[in-house]
């Protein structure tokens, strides 16, 4: 079993912290930078048909003037957004169980994970359907070829989800709502890292500290996933 | 900005920064009961019932667990391990090394003390038991980031606080998958509170 140390390539400055600790300054401001990034954001808004623009720039100060409705509005873009991915995951289990590619234990530990995605699903759908409208159920396809091509894209998802989670963490305005995301995200990234280790991959490609991605850099990727 | 919970369970907390707590949570909690309230009371509920801490006081307590760790991973190389597990132990001390310098120099960038390394001691006697601790400890240090990251002030800190903890989890689904154990014991995972977390690493500390 070997890990070697994959290093991101878009995050140069992560590879750099990795493998020089003394650039660990750099670490707070790099991590804030991450999550902060507004033109992700704004990105978001105008893929989920939002037309208000006020929360793009709510990441980047502390914004006393903001009213709650804007917080409140801002969290259910963000709980959307995960809603989204996590149809998409749970999807993506369902189809593998029924595609017939896995028995035995493998298709046990597919069951489970499956139906941890399944209820991210229903915690998150019922948090939205609080907050306002819920993202719809989007349809989707994967390409289900072989067994080691959907651990390898099931590696690929989980490690996408567990980024995605952590490019939110500081975006979220409410406590409690933050408390469940950060009790999945670390979920999605156990998940991640078994599933790298059963595909031969390190469990930790990013090093010591794993990288966020922001809505812009996740969205295109799952988007072939996306039929409707 | 404090405000009062009016969830019953909570009514006691205060929550720091929460504001437009009561909807939410309720709401949150609400999910729960439609799924069991098993499912997501726990994190929420411990993640709010937390002593308040400030974001240094934060850094300062997983400052502690990563030394612990990291210790404990140098201890477990220095044992008679096999290819695999060493490999781990080296992969993952290597990480829980850069998280104590990473969080050290948080808390001096911030203006606070970093804590000193306490002393440890480790019951693992063999392999199975060296693995069997790394498990605990790991899961430990993810419920113990879990927990304290609502109580966050700074975005910067949480960034940072949510780089850490993934790697924690990474780690404790790799020793789990070692151990044969499902990676991921449930579909959130539980935060635990700061006395949890201590009661649990206490034994540990040898001075």
């Amino acid at each position: 079993m070997t890990h070697p140390e994959e290093k991101v390539q878009e995050q140069p400055a992560l590879r750099e912290l990795a493998d020089d600790p003394a650039s660990r300054k750099k670490f707070l401001k790099l991590m804030g930078g991450g999550i902060a990034g507004a033109s992700a954001f704004s990105l978001f808004l105008a893929a989920c048909g939002g037309d208000d623009d006020e929360a793009a720039g709510t990441t980047a100060n502390t914004a006393p003037a903001e009213t709650e409705a804007m917080a409140a509005d801002g969290d259910l873009k963000i709980v959307n957004y995960a809603l989204t991915l996590e149809y998409i995951e749970a999807d993506f289990y369902a189809k593998v169980i029924e595609s017939g590619l896995f028995s035995g234990a493998s298709l046990e530990t597919i069951k489970v994970i499956g139906d941890h995605e399944q209820q991210h699903v229903d915690a998150l759908l019922g948090t939205a359907k609080k907050l306002g409208e819920p993202a719809a159920k989007p349809e989707t396809t994967f390409p289900l070829e072989s067994a080691d091509a959907v651990l390898e894209l099931a590696a690929t998802v989980e490690n996408l989800g567990a980024a995605a989670y952590l490019g939110q963490a500081g975006a979220i305005k409410d406590k409690a709502i933050l408390a469940a995301a950060i009790a999945i995200h670390s979920v999605e990234a156990r998940h991640a890292s078994a599933l790298n280790i059963l595909t031969g991959k390190s469990p930790t490609p990013d090093g010591a500290f794993a990288a966020p991605l922001s809505m812009e850099q996740v969205l295109p990727k799952v988007k072939p996933f996306i039929v409707s | 900005m404090h405000s009062k919970l009016i969830v019953p369970e909570l009514e006691a907390v205060e929550i720091n920064g929460m504001n437009r707590g009561s909807f939410l949570l309720k709401s949150t909690l609400a999910v729960g009961a439609v799924y069991g309230a098993a499912a997501v009371g726990p994190f929420v509920q411990r993640a709010m019932a937390q002593d308040a801490m400030g974001d240094i006081d934060i850094l300062n307590f997983a400052l502690t667990l990563e030394f612990l760790e990291a210790d404990f991973y140098k201890k477990g190389l220095a044992s008679n391990l096999s290819a695999e597990a060493k490999e781990l132990a080296q992969l993952f001390g290597e990480h829980e090394s850069a998280h104590v310098e990473a969080l050290t120099g948080t808390i001096s960038d911030l203006g606070g003390k970093p804590v000193a390394e306490p002393t440890f001691k480790f019951p693992f006697t063999d392999e199975a038991s060296f693995l069997e601790l790394a498990q605990t400890l790991e899961d430990t240090g993810v419920g113990a980031y879990n927990g304290a990251a609502p109580m966050i002030e700074s975005k910067e800190v949480l960034g940072a606080a949510g780089s850490i903890v993934q790697i924690e989890a990474r780690h404790a689904a790799a020793i789990r998958l070692l151990r044969k154990e499902m990676p991921a014991p449930g579909a959130f995972d539980e935060a635990l509170s700061k006395q949890a977390v201590l009661d649990a690493v206490k034994p540990l500390i040898a001075a």
